[in-house]
C-alpha cells in the first residue's frame, strides 16, 4: 500500500489535484458556480507545467462536452467539470457522448437547476441526466470526491465499459469545505490509471471508420442496448476496481456503503454529504438503543439494485432521502429503492430535503427517524389540519 | 445492404469500418437513362470525374474508364458539363 | 500535371466520398466534398454537422467515407473539431510525432449549422486559434428537414417556412454576411467559394491548409429540390451566382481581401433568379421594384468589395 500524505483541501481542490495527477491530455472548461474552484485550481496547475495537457477555455458547456467527444474519440485522454444549468445545456452532448462510448471523466458540482436561479446544492442537475447512459458516482466528502476520482478513470476507460463517468460532489457542501485529504502520491496514481486507449482512435487514418452515424428502426434499438450492457458492465467492474484502489490506498469503496445495518428496524437511504450527517445521528440513535441504520448510495448509476435487496432483507421500514423531487411522479432515489425492494416485505417510505442548497440538519435526521417529518424535509409551510 | 444484425454482434459504439462496410447501390435510382460517352470526342478533361455527385466517374489513373451504372442515379450534370458534348443520356433497358 | 489530375491521382480509386449515399439526384454536396478533400496532401479526418451530407451517406450499418468521420449533433461541429484538433496537439507534445505526419482537421457543415444554430461554436473555434478548416456548404435553407429558411437564405427566397403566397413574397430578411463574420474574427484564412469553380475551391483550399491557425470556407452549393431546378443545370445556376456577383469570390489572407475572379460583365440579376423556382414570384412583373432592389443591393455590395480588395484592406 502506498503511503499518502493528507492535505487540507476542498472537495473542488481535492478534484482538481487528481486530475493534476491523472494529467489528462485535454480538458475542455466553461465556468459554473460550484464548480469553478477545480477548473480554476486546474488551470494553475497547466500554467504552472504541473499538469501538461491543453486546457481549451470553449465558449459553452455544450462546447466542452461537445469538444471532449472529439477529443476522447480522438485518442486522448479527456476530462472536465460543470453544475447545474452547464449540465441541463450540455444534456444532450451527454447522451451522445455516452451513446458514442467516449470514456470521458466530469466532475460534478451538484447544484439546484434554475428556476429560480440559485447556486447551492442539491442533485436536480444528476436527475435531469438519469438516463442519458452515464455512469454517476457520489462522494460523501472530499476524500472520496478524490478517490472516485482516481478510480472512475480506471473505471471509464475499461473496453467493456468505455462510458463517461460523472464524480457527483455536493455544491459548496463539499466543492468549498475543506477536510483533511489523503493524496496517493503522483506516480501510484499513474500507474493506476495506466495508458489511455480506445478501440478506434480518429487520428488513426490507417482504418478509417464512421463514427456517430444515423440509424433507422431497424437499428436504433440494438445500438441502444449495446449501450446499456456497457452500464451493466460497469456495476460488475466497479467492485474489483475498488479491491484493487483499495490495496494501493487502504480506503475501500463500492457501489454503496451499509453504515450499521445489523438488526435495524429503519434504514435511511441518502446520496452525498447528507450521509455524513446521518451516520452521526445513527451513532448518536443507536447510543440510545435505537435499532436505526444508513445505507449510502454510492453509484446511483448504475444502481446496486441486487445488493440492495441483499442489504435490506428483513430491514422492515426504509426511509428514502431524495435531494431531488420528480414533480408529478415519484423522487428519483425512492424510484429505484421501491423497484429494487418490490416483492420484498420492506415499506419504503420517502422524503425531499434540501432543495436549493436548504442545510439537512441533524434534527432534521431525527426526526425522519421518528416519523415525525413531512414529506418535505425541512420545508417552511403552513400548519396544517392533517 | 446486410441481413439485420442481434445487438451482439453490432460494432462497438456503431462505428463502422470503411474497409469492410456494406455499401448500397443506387444505380436503380436512375429512370429510364444511362449517361454514354462518345470515346472519340473524349478529351480527359475529368469534369464529369469532379462534378459526379456519386462518383460515379471511373477512371484507369487519370483517363477516363467508363461508369459506375451501380451507382450513377441519372442526374445527367456529365452529359451536361462535357465540354466537347461526348456525354449524352441514352434510353436503357431496365429489369423491373 | 493539371490540378484535376492531381486531384484524380490523390484519389486513386478510393474517393474520400464514394458513391452509394442517398443524396438526391444531382445534390451539389459531393463535387464540393471531393474537391476539398481532394485538395490535401496528407491525411484527412472529417467533423460532420447534422444536416444532408451526414445523414444521407452514414445510414447505419452502411457509409459512404473512406476517411475517419465523426459525427455528434448539430450545432457542435467547430466545438467537435476543436476537441479532435486539441487532441492532436496533446498527442504530439506527448508522442513527439511531427505535425504534417498527422491528419488535417476538416468540418463540413450546411448553411444552418454554420450561420444558425452553429454559429457560436464556430465563433468559439476561430477565437481560440485551433488549427482546423471548416467548410460551410451553403445551399442557402435548411435543405435535409425540409426546405425551411436559415440565416442563409437570400431575400425574396420562397421557403417551407418563409413560402411566398398571396399576402408574401418569401424570406423578408437579408441574409447574413457570414464570410464578413468569420473576416471579423481576424483569423489566417477566410474565403468564398462556389461549388462550380472547383478550379478556385481547390487553390483556396490549399492557401486555408497552409494557414497556422483556423481557416474557414464559404462555399455557394446547388440544391435542385430547394431551389427549384432541374438536376442537370446545377453548375450553370452557380455559375450565374458568380457571374451576377450576387456570390463573390474573394479571400482574405492574414487580413488582406484579394478577389479571385472578377466577371468581364456583371450578369444582370435576373440571370440567377430565373432558372430558380424558389424565386419565381419575384419575376411577376409585379414585384419588378424587388428585383430592382435586389439588384441595387448586389451591385452596392460588389463596389464594396471591389474596393476593399484594391486597396487591401486589413480586415
Amino acid at each position: 500500500m502506498s503511503t499518502s500524505e493528507l492535505q487540507l483541501l476542498t472537495g473542488g481542490e481535492a478534484v482538481a489535484e487528481a486530475m493534476r495527477q491523472i494529467d489528462p491530455d485535454v480538458v475542455p472548461v466553461y465556468p459554473i458556480t460550484p464548480q469553478t474552484p477545480i477548473i480554476q485550481t486546474f488551470a494553475k496547475f497547466v500554467a504552472d507545467g504541473a499538469a501538461h495537457g491543453e486546457l481549451v477555455d470553449v465558449e459553452s458547456e455544450h462546447s466542452a462536452m461537445s469538444a471532449a467527444i472529439g477529443s476522447a474519440l480522438a485518442g486522448a485522454r479527456t476530462m472536465t467539470a460543470t453544475s447545474s444549468q452547464g449540465l441541463a445545456l450540455m444534456a444532450e452532448v451527454v447522451y451522445i457522448a455516452a451513446a458514442m462510448r467516449a470514456p470521458i471523466v466530469m466532475a460534478l458540482g451538484n447544484r439546484a437547476l434554475s428556476g429560480p436561479i440559485n447556486i447551492h446544492c442539491d442533485h436536480s442537475d444528476s436527475m435531469l441526466i438519469r438516463d442519458s447512459g452515464v455512469v454517476q458516482l457520489f462522494a460523501e466528502n472530499a476524500q472520496e470526491a478524490y478517490d472516485l476520482t482516481v478510480l472512475g478513470t480506471r473505471l471509464a476507460e475499461r473496453l467493456d465499459v468505455m462510458l463517461p463517468v460523472l464524480v457527483c460532489q455536493d455544491g459548496f457542501t463539499i466543492t468549498h469545505s475543506a477536510e483533511p485529504v489523503a493524496l496517493l502520491p503522483d506516480q501510484a496514481v499513474r500507474d493506476f490509471v495506466g495508458d489511455y486507449a480506445i478501440p478506434h482512435p480518429l487520428l488513426e487514418s490507417a482504418h478509417p471508420t464512421t463514427q456517430g452515424p444515423f440509424a433507422m428502426p431497424d437499428y436504433y434499438f440494438e445500438l441502444r442496448r449495446q449501450q446499456i450492457a456497457a452500464l451493466e458492465a460497469a456495476l460488475d467492474a466497479l467492485p474489483e476496481l475498488a479491491l484493487e484502489y483499495a490495496q494501493l490506498s487502504g480506503r475501500a469503496y463500492g457501489p454503496l456503503e451499509p453504515y450499521r445495518l445489523d438488526d435495524a428496524e429503519r434504514v435511511l437511504v441518502a446520496l452525498g454529504s447528507a450521509a455524513g450527517t446521518i451516520k452521526d445521528v445513527v451513532d448518536e440513535l443507536r447510543d440510545e438503543g435505537e435499532h436505526v441504520g444508513l445505507l449510502k448510495i454510492v453509484s446511483f448509476r448504475p444502481f446496486p439494485a441486487g445488493a440492495v435487496v441483499e442489504l435490506l432483507r428483513g430491514v422492515p421500514s426504509v426511509i428514502v432521502l431524495d435531494r431531488a423531487a420528480s414533480p408529478g411522479g415519484a423522487a428519483p432515489l425512492r424510484a429505484e429503492l421501491a423497484s429494487a425492494l418490490s416483492g420484498e416485505p420492506a415499506h419504503v417510505g420517502g422524503h425531499v430535503y434540501g432543495l436549493g442548497g436548504r442545510d439537512l440538519h441533524p434534527e432534521d435526521v431525527r426526526d425522519v427517524f421518528a416519523e415525525r417529518a413531512g414529506d418535505y424535509v425541512g420545508l417552511r409551510s403552513e400548519p396544517c389540519l392533517a | 445492404m446486410s441481413s439485420l444484425t442481434p445487438w451482439q454482434a453490432l460494432p462497438h459504439a456503431g462505428a463502422v469500418d470503411a474497409e469492410t462496410a456494406a455499401r448500397p447501390e443506387t444505380g436503380g435510382w436512375r429512370t429510364g437513362l444511362k449517361p454514354q460517352v462518345d470515346l472519340s470526342c473524349c478529351v480527359n478533361c475529368l469534369l464529369c470525374w469532379i462534378y459526379c455527385p456519386d462518383s460515379a466517374v471511373k477512371l484507369d489513373g487519370t483517363t477516363f474508364d467508363g461508369f459506375d451504372l451501380a451507382h450513377c442515379k441519372g442526374c445527367e450534370i456529365c452529359a451536361e458539363i462535357c465540354p466537347v458534348d461526348a456525354i449524352a443520356m441514352v434510353p436503357e433497358e431496365r429489369t423491373p | 500535371m493539371s490540378r484535376l489530375k492531381t486531384l484524380a491521382r490523390r484519389e486513386a480509386g478510393l474517393p474520400p466520398l464514394a458513391g452509394g449515399h442517398s443524396l438526391c439526384q444531382g445534390c451539389g454536396i459531393p463535387a464540393v466534398v471531393r474537391t476539398v478533400l481532394g485538395s490535401f496532401d496528407r491525411p484527412v479526418v472529417v467533423v460532420n454537422a447534422t444536416g444532408c451530407l451526414e445523414v444521407a451517406t452514414t445510414r447505419f450499418p452502411t457509409t459512404a467515407w473512406n476517411v475517419p468521420w465523426v459525427h455528434v449533433a448539430f450545432e457542435n461541429a467547430a466545438a467537435v473539431a476543436s476537441g479532435v484538433e486539441a487532441a492532436k496537439r496533446a498527442l504530439r507534445r506527448r508522442n513527439g510525432l511531427p505535425d504534417d505526419q498527422e491528419p488535417a482537421v476538416v468540418v463540413f457543415a450546411g448553411d444552418g449549422g454554420t450561420y444558425d444554430i452553429g454559429l457560436q461554436a464556430l465563433s468559439g473555434a476561430l477565437e481560440r486559434g485551433h488549427r482546423f478548416l471548416f467548410v460551410c456548404y451553403d445551399n442557402e435553407a435548411y435543405m435535409n428537414t425540409g426546405i425551411q429558411r436559415s440565416g442563409a437564405t437570400p431575400f425574396g427566397a420562397s421557403t417551407t417556412t418563409s413560402p411566398s403566397g398571396l399576402e408574401s413574397l418569401g424570406k423578408a430578411q437579408q441574409r447574413k454576411d457570414m464570410t464578413a463574420i468569420a473576416i471579423a474574427h481576424h483569423v489566417p484564412y477566410v474565403g468564398q467559394a462556389a461549388g462550380s469553380h472547383w478550379q478556385d475551391l481547390s487553390e483556396k483550399v490549399e492557401r486555408a491548409a497552409a494557414a497556422d491557425g483556423p481557416a474557414f470556407l464559404n462555399v455557394l452549393t446547388n440544391c435542385p429540390l430547394g431551389w427549384g431546378h432541374e438536376p442537370r443545370i446545377g453548375i450553370h445556376v452557380l455559375d450565374a451566382a458568380v457571374e451576377s456577383c450576387f456570390w463573390p469570390l474573394y479571400e482574405v489572407v492574414d487580413g488582406r481581401f484579394r478577389l479571385t475572379y472578377e466577371p468581364e460583365e456583371m450578369l444582370p440579376i435576373e440571370e440567377w433568379l430565373r432558372p430558380q423556382a424558389r424565386f419565381a414570384h419575384l419575376l411577376r412583373p409585379e414585384n419588378a421594384d424587388l428585383v430592382a432592389e435586389i439588384q441595387r443591393r448586389v451591385g452596392a455590395d460588389w463596389d464594396d468589395l471591389r474596393s476593399r480588395c484594391e486597396e487591401g484592406v486589413p480586415a
